[in-house]
């Protein structure tokens, strides 16, 4: 009964196109059409400018708490740009520009961080769930979706997202174990922006990537310079292909960085330093795809100008427009909407006593 | 009509409901092959097969979670977690996420799952396997807490479990499993999720009791009609949330008097929750304050202690004719 070995696929591959100096590897650049490599410069560009406005909205405390998207555009509209309308996108709660993607009113995000729950209601046109904030836990969901599309013979997917800090989760495990064993069509998009609040992936795992862990659950895993758009579009596209043959799921871990802060209510200074974050932006997944978008004769600083100029004005369109949809959201006793499909008996009489106790107030401030 | 215990009459429920309907999926662990650790899916995996009868990996967030994800895309899943005992696996994909997602989503979707768990005490089983832990459901905005207590009744609210749009957590007394048999139609029949019904009318008395609990409560009713001549009126509370307190408010303005039973723990368990919405609907109708006879505030006992934990029908008789004593 000797010792003996078990052979594995112990190697993990790494994909980078398009280098953080804009150097393009020829060979792995994929076939994209000029005017879809177009469509996502704009779409990277606004969502970064939409995470700039957000701020700055959050900061004179018109809006809430959000989590910025900053330096990780690549790595989500990378993937998502490969789901059809009859997949379906789980999020987590930093994808703002995935869902703007798929079709999210800007409006209706504005709305949802403004504290208004109609806010998180997806787009009717979509098959996207809403964002997910205890962390990991939405990956079942990818899951349990697959599972009926399988079942259902569709040759749909289920793409969903998540942080590094989401790979220590139970759920990540379960959902991973579950997909690999019943072969679903799941994409596990990994944005690993290398520090979840102020633990950063070291502290996560001991593991060298986090790509690695598919081999556990027998399906394929990829890392990629996430702040590579090419890369992380070529990747994900071989998941989607593969899923949709029915050949099952694949984890793609997206090495990028969060630039700006976990979300509007903590301080990362208190954690990293400005010397880590200066070599990351470095890194900038926007600054390197304009190189490569000019260096191919498709864009001018000039189109850069005018589309900076475009967004600016969508985005103060969005926020006028969800101004008026919070002033036609402002009846409190809409809280009682959608915890069942119909009013309990016990919802009735609570939200009577409410829109009683409102009316008296109403009239006590009226009478002075 | 045939004979059945409660796992022939939920299993005829699976059986009837999957086959009207493909969107009926049955999912946990022991499920299929092994037909269940108490047998309730007897017969299913062989006449619906593995797509429609799923053993899944050994983990009740994943089943919990992945039933969340069918329900959303248009599925009716059933789980099994094999024992209340480790629901709390599962327990923030119910609370975060069954009981959430139509609000979240304001209305565009909904999670029509139905999570079976056998509970309670009474079968002399392990640590962990007899636990009561209804109010944590109860209490979770969103979801909706349902406990049959006999095999009849057990197959109706089933049924309508499973074509309810809303989650329903569906707890089975494993005591009452095997206990007796009743008759139950082939026929379909269905009994509406919050409602609960008189199972004995009385003028002196009202009692409320659910899942195990109501055959000792129903036995000491019978025992203080022979020995004191008290008419009790017996309430099955069937489903624990929503709960709808207006039969039992009815009933308490006719006798005046009430005990409630439970075996969950007492401090924050139903009974306290009964207690007061007859406090606030039939307080002027009360002539003794209200008796509740419950699990006490501890882990059950191992099963060498159990039956001295669990409520009889001799303690229930006995809080009655304390609150009948009170003139």
């Amino acid at each position: 009964m000797p010792r003996t070995e078990i052979d594995l696929p112990c190697r993990v591959e790494r994909l980078s196109i398009l280098d953080e100096h804009g150097e393009l590897d020829q060979s792995l650049e994929p076939d994209i059409p000029d005017d879809f490599l177009l469509k996502m410069h704009r779409a990277m560009l606004s969502g970064r400018r939409f995470d700039e406005r957000l701020l700055n909205l959050q900061r004179q405390g018109r809006i809430g708490t959000f989590a910025p998207i900053s330096g990780q555009e690549a790595a989500q509209l990378g993937a998502a740009v490969h789901l059809r309308r009859d997949d379906w996108m789980v999020p987590c709660f930093r994808e703002s520009l995935a869902e703007t993607w798929r079709g999210k009113d800007p409006a209706s995000a504005l709305l949802y961080f403004a504290g208004y729950d109609e806010g998180g209601r997806p787009e009717d046109d979509r098959n996207d769930l809403p964002i997910a904030v205890p962390v990991g836990s939405q990956t079942l969901h990818a899951v349990g979706l697959a599972w009926g599309m399988k079942y259902r013979e569709k040759d749909s997917v289920a793409m969903t997202f998540f942080g590094d800090g989401a790979t220590s989760e139970g759920d990540f495990h379960e959902a991973m174990n579950f997909a690999g064993v019943f072969t679903l069509p799941v994409i596990f998009v990994c944005q690993n922006n290398q520090w979840a609040i102020s633990v950063p992936r070291s502290k996560q795992t001991r593991s060298k990537t986090l790509a690695q862990k598919a081999i556990a659950y027998g399906i394929p895993g990829i890392q990629v310079d996430g702040n590579d758009i090419l890369a992380v579009y070529t990747a994900v596209g071989e998941a989607v292909d593969r899923a949709r043959k029915g050949e099952g799921p694949t984890l793609i871990e997206c090495e990028t960085y969060r630039i700006m802060m976990h979300t509007t209510a903590d301080d990362p200074k208190r954690y990293r330093s400005e010397d880590e974050v200066n070599e990351w932006k470095k890194k900038d997944p926007i600054v390197r795809y304009q190189t490569y978008l000019k260096n191919k004769g498709l864009l001018t600083d000039k189109d850069i100008e005018g589309i900076e100029e475009e967004i600016k004005a969508e985005i103060q369109t969005a926020v006028e427009h969800s101004e008026k949809m919070m002033k036609d959201s402002g009846d409190p006793l809409d809280m009682f909407l959608h915890t069942f499909q119909e009013l309990t008996p016990a919802l009735e009489e609570q939200k009577e006593e409410l829109s009683r106790e409102l009316s008296e107030r109403r009239q006590e401030a009226d009478h002075g | 009509m045939a004979k059945m215990n409660m796992v022939q009459a939920i299993n005829l429920a699976l059986h009837q409901e999957m086959e009207k309907d493909d969107r009926v999926i049955l999912l946990g662990e022991d499920v299929g092959r092994d037909e269940g650790v108490f047998r309730v899916t007897e017969g299913l995996v062989g006449k619906f097969g593995e797509n429609r009868v799923m053993d899944t990996p050994l983990a009740e967030s994943g089943i919990v979670g992945m039933s969340i994800g069918m329900a959303i895309y248009g599925l009716r899943p059933i789980c099994e977690i094999q024992f209340s005992g480790f629901t709390y696996e599962n327990f923030h994909q119910l609370e975060s996420h069954a009981a959430r997602i139509r609000r979240r989503s304001q209305g565009k979707y909904q999670v029509p799952m139905v999570l079976r768990t056998p509970y309670g005490g009474g079968v002399r089983a392990l640590e962990h396997h007899s636990e009561s832990r209804e109010a944590y459901w109860a209490h979770t905005p969103g979801l909706k807490m349902v406990i049959p207590s006999g095999p009849r009744i057990a197959r109706s609210l089933l049924i309508s479990a499973i074509r309810d749009p809303d989650p329903v957590i569906f707890y089975e007394p494993k005591a009452v499993y095997r206990a007796f048999r009743e008759e139950v139609p082939e026929e379909e029949e269905t009994f509406p999720i919050g409602k609960p019904r008189v199972v004995r009318e009385g003028k002196d008395l009202t009692m409320v009791a659910y899942g195990a609990m109501m055959r000792p409560t129903l036995e000491a009713a019978e025992q203080l009609k022979e020995s004191d001549g008290v008419e009790c009126e017996v309430i099955d509370l069937l489903t624990i949330s929503p709960l709808d307190d207006e039969p039992i408010a009815e009933s308490v303005r006719k006798t005046g008097r009430a005990v409630i039973v439970h075996e969950a723990p007492r401090s924050f368990g139903p009974g306290a929750e009964i207690i007061t919405r007859i406090m606030e609907k039939a307080f002027f109708y009360l002539e003794a304050p209200i008796a509740r006879v419950t699990g006490f505030d501890i882990v059950i006992p191992l099963f060498a202690r159990e039956n001295d934990y669990l409520p009889d029908a001799q303690r229930i008789t006995k809080a009655a004719r304390n609150v009948l004593s009170v003139k």
